[in-house]
């Protein structure tokens, strides 16, 4: 393509997008030239996969009403409905999860649909469909491909014999076999590599984008973005809130304009009381003390004390995680999707396998037994709450009262053990009590829990909790899916329940202004590790460095996990 | 009014009832007797009742509709059968215990054989109890290895149980001369009659004779409605509770820290149960005891009568059972009567498959949860 210089391949107008009334993308503008590579950062949900959903023409957008805005290529105006045009027209696109034929061999996934036919008598007569392959021609192509990335990878090689990294390089090598691409998005190609990988698939992109390719790049890493891409956009809410030439960055302003300034100052306004602190070894101590509202315990001892927690939730693994709550804290993990934070409330209740050591008041907890994790006076509120977290089928009293009636023998009448039967006056008192305290609107305690709104059935799953009378209360996501004033409620009656109980809360959201407006501490989670411990009136700035993996190099190289071993020594 | 009405019955209940309704009425006119009619459906209905209760603890927990009946009844009919087998033994023994242990003294010789009827039906469900159970826990663990295919497996659990029986049945070391075969002496008969033992012997148990065609079972009934009753208990003690929660969100359950395969498994042991206490007490009414592919095509009767009644694959109910089964029987009798004095031909088996297949399919079809 000749493009002169001036003119930029690729040009977006004012893109927007709107799902079923709910904005997720507005007044999007700027434009790529051949051979530059733009790094699109954000948090999640900020509208990075909406946009590239945009400009691949996924179906998806297609079919909830289509886009807002204008999109050139090659200064013509595009509109794509499908993603064959969009591959047509020269639009690659590596995905964050593979899409390749397993049984298939890097060849064959390479050029798939692709393939270099022999030309025979039989596919003169009848169509294409049934000639034969040229299998050395396609050799020789899928092996160019693969080298134009810089790796060692055998066509021949099985896709599920390969290592995940070598995967991401398949799919890569595929695109750029395309002999027309000119534009390739990768989401997130570096989140299954290991670091040595992604270095070579660094430079293998450099390489690419000095062929005339022009990239656009999603990652979480932000060091890797600085590193290779040569400008930065950064979308917060739907929004482009920066453009910038990533010389002119730094990763702290970089993680500061991903969280927000804004919703920062509203933050600190919030927490106003609390004292700027700097992140210091072994005041967690007084970290503490700062936001402790309840009662003045002298109490220095954890409630749970978490070592080397490993658990096996799928999507959400937890590699190794040691960290400390104190009694009556409200403590909350954060960090990005897919990372591990839901992982470890779910391991530590028995959920899901885990192994390490969990110290609850000082005694060793028996791991992958929700039974024995209940009766230590543990109480979990499930962030899947149609699946794990309700009887959608069952009227809310049994929602509320059954895990109390199965372990602590509530609710019942009759002898222990020999005969008891439910009391369901009993249940349905209690129930009532809860849904007039939370204001839980339904028609009753017999209506199913599967008829009320979210917000409505969240509440239930707090019930649930409360009634066991829990010395600690895990909670994951508890705004998820619930509307704001449903979404204060629940942080508010959270906060009472621990002033007037002393309860010690851990709740893990994505949602990092709400975890900084209600907890006393907050760890950020991530690769399955805890990047950093942080008393909610750090800096959002410092936040975002953690989440993004910054934490060795930031607030002078202090690990925070030796802050924890501190902490205990004083304890 | 109405519409609320026809959603909370249903409109397959409906339909059966209006139908069977209009049976009842057409019978006078095509010179059948309303009341042989009705004694039949009150008699099917007691004989078929407790073997529907048995679907019960598999649905709430989950496991589906216990397509594995046969199993059950395979304990029934070994219990039915050693009853006859070791009849004369047993009575022995009770008469021994009562001259051994002072409180057990009224076991005189003159007690045992006057009450050598019920004592020997009573044995026959003592001794097919703890069979079901020894069978229920195997089936409970294999249904526990299968989850999402319950009824699939259950289905070929009882096809090939009743096969496996087929063999034993003929290699099983009975002597009794009324139940095996006379030229050979050894191997059980196909059908065994009970005659002498325990025929009848709820049906006749304060029997109300309301005319010479009208006999109410009130033993039988009353039976039904006991075994009802502990039913409907169980499902409300704590063990039931969890069970049904089980039933209605395994995930739920688990977090609530209930052991979810041993609720699984209790479920399967106390259907088997009811199978087998089921097949024993259809015997004593039916008269004889039916082996080898007896019990195969058991378990789709029982099934067809609680969807009948408004069960759904994952939620039943007592009363499902008791609409559905008095619904389906009263198809079942009403129909060859009636339809074989109009049309002077058997309509009734092709009615009956159409009854029972049709409920089958129009409820697993409707199966909400994925």
């Amino acid at each position: 393509m000749d493009n002169n210089n001036n003119q930029p391949l690729l040009r977006l107008e004012h893109i927007g997008k709107e799902y079923y009334g709910n904005r997720v993308l507005s007044d999007i503008s700027f434009e790529i030239n051949p051979g530059e590579i733009i790094g699109l950062v954000g948090e999640n949900g900020a509208g990075k996969s909406t946009l590239l959903n945009i400009l691949f023409g996924n179906s998806v957008i297609h079919s909830t009403g289509g886009y807002d805005g204008n999109i050139y290529l090659d200064e013509k105006l595009v509109h794509f409905t499908t993603p064959h045009q969009a591959l047509a027209a020269g639009i690659g696109m590596v995905h964050q999860e593979f899409s390749l034929i397993p049984g298939f061999s890097a060849t064959e996934n390479i050029l798939l649909n692709r393939e270099v036919l022999n030309g025979s008598l039989m596919s003169y007569v009848f169509s294409e469909r049934v000639s034969t392959l040229d299998r050395s021609e396609m050799h020789k192509r899928a092996l160019t491909a693969i080298n134009t990335l810089g790796v060692n990878i055998s066509p021949d090689m099985l896709v599920n014999e390969m290592p995940v990294g070598y995967k991401q390089f398949i799919e890569i090598a595929r695109e750029i076999d395309r002999k027309n691409t000119r534009i390739l998005f990768l989401d997130e190609p570096t989140a299954v590599l290991t670091e040595s990988e992604a270095e070579i698939l660094l430079s293998a992109l450099k390489k690419l984008a000095r062929s005339g390719i022009a990239i656009i790049f999603i990652s979480h890493r932000l060091s890797e973005i600085k590193e290779l891409c040569s400008r930065i956009l950064v979308l917060r809410d739907g929004k482009l809130i920066t453009d910038q030439k990533s010389e002119d960055l730094t990763l702290r302003q970089i993680a500061s304009l991903m969280v927000g300034r804004e919703s920062l100052r509203k933050e600190e306004k919030l927490i106003e009381d609390i004292p700027e602190q700097p992140v210091e070894i072994g005041d967690i101590n007084e970290t503490l003390d700062l936001g402790q509202k309840p009662k003045k315990k002298k109490k220095k001892k954890p409630a749970l004390k978490v070592e080397h927690l490993w658990v096996d939730m799928p999507g959400e693994t937890v590699r190794d995680v040691s960290f400390e709550v104190m009694r009556g804290e409200i403590f909350g993990i954060g960090g990005l999707a897919g990372h591990g934070k839901l992982g470890i409330p779910n391991g530590i209740m028995g959920l899901y396998p885990a192994g390490g050591k969990v110290r609850l008041f000082g005694k060793r907890l028996t791991l992958n037994r929700p039974r024995v994790a209940l009766n230590r006076k543990m109480a979990f509120v499930s962030e899947d709450r149609r699946g794990v977290g309700l009887l959608l089928d069952e009227p809310l009293d049994w929602n509320i009262t059954f895990t109390a009636m199965q372990n602590q023998g509530r609710f019942l009448l009759g002898i222990p053990y020999i005969f008891q039967v439910r009391n369901e006056f009993a249940m349905a008192k209690e129930a009532q009590k809860f849904i007039d305290a939370l204001g839980i609107k339904c028609t009753g305690t017999s209506q199913k829990a599967g008829e009320l709104s979210g917000g409505n059935q969240q509440k239930v799953c707090l019930a649930k909790a409360f009634v066991l009378q829990p010395d600690i209360l895990l909670i994951c996501e508890p705004t998820r899916g619930i509307d704001i004033g449903a979404k204060t409620l629940v942080l508010d009656t959270l906060k009472e329940y621990n002033k007037e109980h002393g309860t010690t809360i851990i709740i893990t959201s994505s949602e990092l202004e709400e975890l900084r407006s209600v907890c006393n501490r907050v760890a950020i989670v991530d690769e399955g590790r805890i990047a950093g411990v942080l008393p909610a009136s750090s800096s959002a700035e410092d936040f975002g460095m953690l989440m993004m993996g910054q934490n060795s190099n930031f607030v002078g190289g202090e690990e925070v996990n030796t802050n924890e071993k501190e902490g205990e020594n004083i304890a | 009014m109405i519409g609320k009405f026809i959603k909370s019955a249903g409109w397959p209940r409906i339909i059966i009832a209006a139908f069977l309704l209009g049976l009842f009425i057409a019978a006078p006119f095509v010179g059948v007797n309303i009341y042989t009619s009705f004694n039949n459906t009150l008699v099917r209905f007691g004989m078929n009742g407790i073997m529907v209760l048995a679907m019960i603890p598999m649905v709430q927990a989950g496991c589906g509709l216990n397509f594995g009946l046969p199993l059950g009844i395979i304990a029934g009919l070994l219990g039915a059968t050693l009853s006859i087998e070791l009849n004369t033994q047993i009575l022995e023994w009770l008469v021994k215990f009562g001259t051994q242990y002072k409180y057990l003294s009224f076991l005189s010789q003159e007690f045992v054989t006057a009450y050598r009827q019920p004592i020997g039906f009573a044995s026959a469900i003592i001794i097919a109890i703890p069979i079901a159970a020894v069978l229920g826990w195997f089936y409970g663990k294999l249904l526990n290895r299968v989850k999402g295919d319950e009824m699939m497996i259950a289905t070929y659990v009882g096809f090939s149980s009743v096969s496996f029986m087929c063999i034993a049945w003929l290699l099983l070391p009975y002597k009794h001369p009324t139940m095996v075969w006379g030229y050979a002496g050894r191997g059980l008969r196909t059908t065994i009659s009970v005659e002498g033992y325990w025929l009848r012997i709820l049906n006749d148990a304060l029997a109300i004779d309301v005319n010479e065609h009208l006999r109410i079972p009130t033993g039988m009934l009353i039976f039904f409605a006991v075994t009802a009753v502990i039913v409907w208990i169980f499902m409300r003690t704590k063990t039931g509770t969890a069970l049904t929660a089980v039933g209605s969100n395994p995930e739920f359950a688990r977090a609530s820290g209930v052991n979810v395969d041993r609720m699984r498994t209790i479920s399967v042991v106390m259907s088997t149960i009811l199978g087998a206490v089921g097949i024993i007490v259809y015997e004593q009414s039916f008269g004889f005891i039916q082996l080898y592919m007896g019990p195969f095509y058991m378990a789709l009767p029982a099934v067809a009568s609680i969807l009948l009644g408004g069960a759904s694959v994952n939620k039943a109910s007592i009363l499902n059972v008791i609409i559905g089964t008095f619904l389906f029987q009263g198809i079942l009798t009403m129909t060859p009567s009636v339809f074989n004095s109009v049309f002077q031909t058997d309509m009734s088996e092709v009615i009956r498959l159409i009854v029972s297949n049709g409920m089958i399919l129009y409820a697993l079809t409707r199966k909400v949860r994925a």
